[in-house]
């Protein structure tokens, strides 16, 4: 069981407001991400649901009982911390025993567990290494070893793969997802990439300021974001954002429209512009363009193989249905 | 700096400090074993000028089988053992303290430190002075207030005055190095621990102490290496009377009280040999704690 609810929780630090009265259920088995800019509270949130800071008002409910004061480690969650907190004077394998050890288990149940979180993470091979001596990657899997040993009711994930290089993140990130639909335990990951946040979640938690801009799923996000922030912040590239007379034809004080949902050609559509830089990843190319009396730059994305250059004249056609109408205070209309 | 060239001028620009280092070290131990197996006694009109007897291996023998030999070796050991024992056990419990967040933080640390910027000298005046005179001494007083008759601090409990002394001392030294020590503990480290169900002690026990080990290697290290040659604290207080009467202590007396430089040459080099062991059996101790 893994259920957690918070309910009117606020966190300020002396005069800071970090955390304005916030409202959350999450259910058990479903993995959640918190993401948002540096600063907006996500780890704050996840470390008044661990306990390792005092809510200042609120309440915080694990499993349906009311957990606001219990002790970090009597709530049954477990957390890998986004520097693994690894203890570096012992191996892998008392590392990973830790836990049950303060839990005063019995010699032979730490070893079956052990043994177990070794097989199912691959960590045999280094088992009696210290974490000195294991590359980033390693250690990351001992961290998520020494939280599952635990079996706790849910895992909570700070920045996990910010230390790892990019393609280990990729591997990582996939590792994390397959462990989450083997154990099927409620996990809370927190992360500023929102990649990592599409590719991983079954609900998605924006913040921004402390608030919570929207909950859904990634593609909720991604078609109708409730406000001009959740719209910018979900999507690579950025969402364009276009004001002025444009948006007033679509009786919108601003209009967004994603790079992907523009269609460009050389002769005809109702927008042009001059490309500035084009990035061509192989796949897909990215171009920016200028001078178009839209938003600037522009940002459009086309197949790898059309073939624009720098200072080239460019036509758009937007997608009608996939222009996102905002009101004067950002918030979606429609 | 990889070339043959800029390696071979980087040796001739420290040639004259390693040179100085060396004279500095070299001199005084040769002139030490040279006179150690010497017969000089100035008193009687021994001088370099008119020539040394050759004695062999005398001075080194009269020297151990000294009645005084043994127990200043047992003193010295005491002493420094005390010492460490006091200074890590204090200076672990009292850089936690210093590490809470506190007000007036830094002014506290300031404060903690001076102890051991007063010269070994004048702390060892102050406290037989002002502490353990039995007359007008504070802990005479404080004894009195209380009813009880005053210790005679010097005399009846002069081996733990004297670590207390020195301990007041080192305390200071050895707080700094575990209080930077417990501050490069990663916090993260501490809340995982925490998160795993280890109460308070045990995090101590568990991640704390096992953190702060390296820096406890080099407190004792440092330490046992000026707690072997302490001089100016016995001189002061007790002046080797009531068996404080430590190695270097009785290396000082054969020389200038019974001015015999021949006998304290061979003690010197018994002090010498009595570092090394000590540092070895330190070292082997310790030492897996500096290269893990």
């Amino acid at each position: 069981m893994g259920q957690i609810t918070l309910n009117q929780v606020t966190k300020t630090f002396g005069d800071v407001n970090v955390i304005p009265p916030l409202d959350l259920e999450i259910n058990d088995g479903e993995f959640v991400v918190f993401v948002g800019p540096s600063g907006c509270g996500k780890s704050t949130l996840l470390r008044l649901i661990a306990g390792l800071e005092d809510v200042t008002s609120g309440m915080i409910q694990i499993d349906g009982s009311d957990a606001t004061t219990v002790p970090p480690a009597k709530r049954g969650l477990a957390m890998v911390f986004q520097s693994y907190a690894l203890y570096p004077h012992m191996s892998v394998r008392k590392n990973i025993a830790f836990p049950l050890k303060m839990a005063k288990m019995d010699q032979a149940e730490i070893d079956r567990r052990v043994n177990n979180a070794a097989s199912v993470l691959n960590l045999a091979d280094y088992i009696d290494r210290r974490p000195g001596q294991l590359s980033g990657g390693q250690r990351q899997r001992v961290a998520i070893g020494r939280a599952i040993v635990r079996e706790p009711a849910a895992f909570l994930f700070d920045e996990p793969l910010s230390n790892l290089d990019a393609a280990l993140r990729v591997g990582m990130r996939l590792e994390i997802s397959e462990l989450h639909k083997r154990l099927d335990t409620t996990m809370i990951y927190v992360t500023h990439d929102q990649v990592e946040a599409m590719t991983m979640a079954d609900k998605i938690v924006v913040l921004h300021g402390g608030v919570i801009e929207q909950v859904g799923s990634p593609l909720e996000l991604y078609q109708s974001p409730r406000n001009t922030f959740v719209a910018g912040f979900i999507g690579s590239p950025k969402m364009n954002f276009i004001e002025g007379a444009e948006a007033q034809k679509y009786g919108a004080h601003t209009i967004g429209i994603r790079p992907e949902h523009i269609e460009v050609s050389d002769s005809v559509g109702p927008w042009q512009g001059v490309v500035g830089v084009a990035e061509h990843l192989g796949s897909d190319t990215f171009f920016h363009i200028h001078d178009s009396g839209l938003a600037d730059p522009l940002t459009v994305r086309a197949d790898g193989e059309v073939g624009f250059s720098h200072g080239d004249r460019i036509y758009m056609t937007p997608r009608e249905d996939r222009i996102h109408k905002f009101d004067a205070q950002g918030m979606r209309i429609g | 700096m990889a070339t043959q060239h800029s390696r071979s001028a980087a040796r001739l620009m420290l040639a004259p400090a390693v040179i100085l280092l060396l004279g500095w070290m070299l001199v005084p131990l040769t002139m030490t074993l040279f006179f150690s197996f010497k017969k000089y006694l100035p008193m009687r009109g021994d001088s370099m000028a008119n020539g040394l007897d050759w004695v062999g291996f005398a001075n080194y023998t009269r020297f151990v089988t000294s009645s005084s030999f043994w127990p200043s070796v047992q003193t010295t050991l005491v002493i420094v053992g005390g010492v460490l024992i006091i200074t890590v056990v204090f200076g672990v419990l009292l850089a936690i303290l210093l590490d809470q967040p506190m007000w007036g933080q830094g002014m506290v640390r300031i404060f903690v430190i001076a102890p051991f910027f007063v010269m070994p000298t004048v702390s060892a005046l102050v406290w037989k002075n002002m502490f353990m005179d039995p007359v007008n001494g504070l802990l005479a007083h404080l004894w009195k207030f209380f009813g009880a008759a005053p210790v005679e601090w010097l005399s009846q409990a002069s081996m733990p005055s004297l670590i207390m002394i020195v301990s007041w001392q080192w305390l200071p030294f050895a707080t700094l190095i575990l209080l930077t020590a417990i501050q490069s503990l990663d916090s993260e480290q501490l809340e995982a621990a925490e998160m795993d169900g280890a109460p308070a002690l045990k995090r101590f026990w568990f991640i704390i102490l096992p953190h702060l080990s390296r820096a406890i290697t080099i407190v004792i290290l440092i330490q046992t290496i000026f707690l072997l040659a302490i001089f100016a604290e016995i001189f002061v207080t007790t002046g080797g009377a009531f068996g404080t009467k430590t190695l270097s202590y009785l290396i000082f007396q054969r020389v200038l009280e019974s001015q015999n430089v021949g006998l304290g040459s061979a003690g010197g080099v018994y002090a010498i040999i009595l570092a090394n062991i000590v540092a070895l059996f330190l070292m082997r101790i310790v030492g897996k704690n500096l290269d893990a």
